[in-house]
């Protein structure tokens, strides 16, 4: 254990001020005749003891804080989710909860991809991946705590408004899809195209891309942008953050249809996720989640997520 | 790997922010594998004796037989084998490469981080000559689909010759262990890797690259052995002029001809992430002067976004060395629906079929056929089952077409149950033997059955989709690894031995009639290459998913050396230590291993025996 110069001076400020708090009060509580005797001044030894225990009080309260890491897996290079320099809305989410939890922040970086679980959450690395599908298998989710859908996003110049997969224009125009190549499926959206016969004019682009770019899934957007499609439909956060960043005002529109039967759905609810088993912290963040949803609309609105209630699913 | 930290330290009453950075990112990979392999006209592979009694390169031959002339081991003395010396890689991944012997030294690379060692055979114990460690780029560990594995190196003209997988080509001084050039081939942040063994025909290094999985696009490039320049580079897919398709292509079926199929077989650009990455084995046949080699499957995985035959993914190549020029091609899967890889082995072999001796290439395939075809047409002459098949009917050899069986092709929302042979095919990377003398082939394969729906909710870069879930099994009686003997000519099983798990491990055959081959949980076996007769087993630390091979060392004596080390795509459950309750990890394999670390650990672990 060692002192440091802020806990030795919040202990001897608060120790003042508790002190001249308690002595007023007695001062004005306590009208009896001897009150004055007990009350007055405190002696040298007691306010030396009370400074003691205020240190003491304090030294253990920054015991816990530094006990308690709040230790968060992220991709360090995916806006508008997460990055390196923290301005993703999962670090502002993150950072809110490790408040709420008086805990230190600490991040395990980590591409997410295949294998990102096992390597980070299930490895120990870390406790908490902000943002997972609700229910997604390989941990235990907490409540969702927004929902989002696929989106169109076309130049606004354009006026295409297109929000359903049966608009006839999806037969002419350029349209951009994800694709996630290392898995028997892919995004809802090539599906629905390809399950249409709208395949020919439809350009993948990898979800990977180039990982030493900035935010590699940002390339649809910017493909919309520059004009190499005249559409993309993209997953609504990655849609609704840089739609609202290109030089071209971009518009995005939300798919009309929730789901396209029997098994699309275009629309997925958004938890946190914490190892299998970690149910005192799954709840506690349930808790958190909670309390502080007004906080969390203000930061998804603030990155321009779209959201869709309950109900729209 | 490499870590970025930032911790950001809040108490109540003060803030007070700690930044702390370090780092670096990690990623891992699991374990599919890639193949590895060199071929020699058979005929034309009996070189010098001395040549005989060394390995230098992993199929030991251009032909890719796997055959060494080298006898005494024998059936007769097997039984004696006895452990001579063994070293430790300290590199406790999936081992899959094959030791090299050259002259008085053996050399050999472990998986990353890619270290090549030189031991000294002339010295009792073979003590560590030099090690040359190239240190590639940590995030490559994150890139690759699989395990970070490696298939081994290459010798020719003095120098050692091997990839790493952060995509680079380095050859080293045999003698000195100095770096002679480096040559970087792609890009990690790609999803590029390389995992293969290079092959060296003419003074040119042979590298093809991995990351199928990733949405690459396969090549086959030519380096300078002498420089490391780039000579050519064939790709995959796209227009003819990049996959050096021109007037000398003559593909023997219809299907396989026409202008600029790389592209039209797609729907628009697919092709430019459309897969076909060369992780596999490479033969030559110096009297016809072509390499042949196969390309892996579509990308992606999931068919319904790329409809069409998806050329030239999954089918086998005839190149010129000189200038890449593709001289004929076959497509073993158009439009692949299972993730059959085709980049297994090409034996050369000349075979009497019918009568006649015909000049032919020899291919036992992951969708579970054994192919017989003439190298110097590409004509199929016969393609035979060789395990379980539910996923397609069979080849039709006058279209050459694999057909399909609509029932196993898998659809969005839809179960499809006993989809066989599995993805990781009925047979993946692991190389064959072919013996001479017997006349049969030594195929070391896998059992298994998958199901295959989708059904799960998964997340890939901040992007939610339904996705889908593999589940894989040992196939019909229950074991999931056999090593076969097959005759090519008669197009049948001579007799196998069923293994527990998969046969992960290369097959080696000698002329002392002797077949070395290991398992997943710990036995190198010989065998009677006859009748299959197991005669010697030899207990490993770790599983065996390596390449076993045989040399006269200079003291006059035959030995056989394997590296143990379980890992690779089967053995991922292992090396990355997955969670067995997770049936979906490694793509599905997991639910197939899980029981693996009951039986294996980690490893990585050089044997070598001879007799006393």
């Amino acid at each position: 254990m060692y002192f440091r110069f802020p806990e030795i001076c919040a202990a001897l400020s608060l120790t003042f001020v508790v002190c001249r708090f308690w002595f007023r009060a007695e001062n004005w509580k306590v009208k009896t005749p001897n009150s004055k005797q007990h009350g007055g001044f405190l002696s040298p030894l007691s306010f030396l003891s009370a400074t003691l225990a205020l240190l003491i009080l304090f030294m253990t309260q920054q015991a816990t804080a530094a006990d308690r890491e709040l230790r968060v897996c992220a991709d360090p290079n995916n806006l508008p989710f997460s990055n390196q320099r923290g301005e993703g809305f999962e670090n502002r989410i993150a950072e809110l909860i490790a408040h709420e939890q008086n805990a230190t922040l600490h991040y395990e970086w980590w591409a997410q991809r295949r294998g990102f679980v096992r390597n980070t959450l299930r490895a120990g690395r870390c406790d908490l991946i902000i943002g997972v599908p609700a229910g997604y298998d390989p941990v235990l989710t907490t409540r969702p705590y927004y929902r989002s859908t696929y989106v169109f996003v076309s130049r606004t110049d354009r006026h295409l408004r297109i929000d359903s997969f049966d608009d006839p224009r999806l037969r002419q125009v350029k349209i951009g899809v994800q694709l996630m190549g290392d898995d028997g499926a892919n995004a809802p959206p090539a599906h629905a195209l390809a399950r249409r016969g709208i395949i020919r004019n439809v350009v993948g682009y990898t979800i990977y891309g180039d990982y030493s770019e900035p935010n590699p899934p940002a390339r649809l957007i910017d493909a919309v942008a520059s004009g190499a499609v005249d559409v993309a439909i993209a997953w609504g956060p990655l849609a609704g953050f840089f739609a609202s960043r290109e030089p071209t005002p971009l518009a995005i529109t939300p798919i009309a249809m929730p789901t396209d039967p029997p098994a699309l759905r275009f629309s997925f609810a958004i938890a946190m996720g914490v190892r299998k088993g970690d149910t005192a912290f799954c709840d506690a963040l349930n808790r958190i989640l909670d309390e502080r949803r007004p906080e969390i609309k203000k930061i998804l609105d603030d990155y321009g997520v779209p959201q869709v209630s309950e109900k729209d699913k | 790997m490499q870590h970025e930290v930032i911790c950001a330290k809040v108490s109540r009453y003060f803030l007070r922010i700690l930044i702390s950075l370090l780092l670096s990112f990690s990623f891992s990979l699991f374990g599919r594998v890639l193949p590895v392999g060199q071929q020699t006209n058979f005929a034309a592979s009996a070189g010098t004796t001395k040549e005989n009694e060394q390995w230098v390169r992993p199929a030991k031959d251009f032909a890719s037989t796997r055959y060494s002339e080298l006898g005494d081991i024998t059936n007769a003395n097997v039984k004696q084998l006895k452990l001579a010396w063994s070293f430790s890689t300290g590199v406790n991944r999936g081992q899959e490469a094959a030791p090299l012997v050259v002259g008085s030294t053996m050399y050999i690379v472990t998986p990353y981080p890619n270290i090549l060692y030189a031991l000294d055979l002339s010295r009792a114990g073979a003590p560590l000559k030099w090690k040359y460690e190239p240190k590639p780029a940590a995030a490559a560990q994150g890139v690759a689909c699989c395990d970070v594995v490696n298939r081994g190196a290459v010798y020719a003209d003095g120098k050692i010759v091997f990839n790493t997988l952060d995509v680079q080509t380095v050859a080293v001084d045999a003698n000195s262990g100095k770096e002679i050039w480096k040559t970087k081939l792609g890009d990690i942040n790609r999803g590029e890797t390389i995992t293969m063994a290079p092959l060296i025909v003419k003074n040119k290094v042979l590298v093809g690259n991995s990351g199928g999985e990733m949405g690459v696009r396969g090549w086959l490039t030519a380096l300078d052995l002498s420089n490391g320049k780039i000579i050519w580079r064939a790709y995959s897919t796209g227009p003819d002029r990049d996959v050096l398709i021109g007037p000398q292509f003559k593909p023997f079926y219809k299907m396989d001809q026409g202008k600029d199929l790389g592209v039209s077989t797609w729907p628009p650009d697919a092709w430019k992430i459309g897969g076909g990455a060369v992780w596999g084995w490479i033969s030559y046949d110096p009297k016809l002067d072509l390499i042949y080699y196969g390309t892996s499957n579509p990308g992606p995985w999931n068919h319904e976004q790329r409809p069409g035959d998806n050329k030239w993914t999954a089918t086998i190549f005839a190149r010129k060395p000189d200038s890449g020029a593709a001289i004929w091609a076959y497509q073993l899967s158009p439009h692949d629906l299972h993730d059959y890889d085709g980049i297994n082995e090409n034996l050369l072999l000349d075979l009497n079929i019918k009568g006649q001796t015909r000049k032919v290439l020899v291919r036992p395939e992951r969708n579970g056929y054994i192919y017989v075809i003439d190298r110097v047409t590409g004509e199929v002459l016969s393609a035979t089952p060789f395990v379980h098949i539910t996923t397609s009917k069979n080849v039709d050899l006058k279209s050459g077409r694999l057909i399909y069986n609509d029932e196993k092709q898998p659809q969005l929302g839809k179960v499809i149950r006993d989809v066989c042979p599995a993805s990781p095919g009925a047979k993946d990377w692991q190389p064959s033997a072919y013996s001479p003398k017997t006349g049969l082939l030594y195929i070391p394969h896998q059992n298994l059955c998958m199901d295959f729906e989708n059904v799960e909710a998964n997340y890939i870069a901040g992007t939610p989709f339904v996705g889908a879930n593999v589940r894989m099994y040992a196939g019909p009686g229950g074991y999931r690894g056999e090593l076969t003997a097959w005759d090519p000519v008669k197009a049948q099983r001579l007799w196998s031995i069923k293994e527990n798990f998969p046969v992960w491990s290369g097959a080696l055959v000698t002329a002392g009639d002797v077949v070395f081959y290991g398992t997943m949980d710990n036995w190198f076996k010989a065998v009677n290459a006859r009748t299959g007769e197991v005669l010697w087993q030899f207990r490993t630390d770790s599983g065996i998913i390596g390449q076993p091979i045989t040399y006269r060392a200079p003291d006059g004596k035959q030995y056989v050396a394997i590296l143990a080390g379980v890992g690779g795509w089967s053995g991922a459950i292992v090396a990355a230590g997955l969670d067995p309750r997770d049936s979906s990890a490694a793509l599905g394999f997991v639910n197939a291993m899980r029981d693996l670390p009951e039986h294996t650990t980690k490893g990585g672990t050089l044997y070598v025996f001879s007799l006393p």
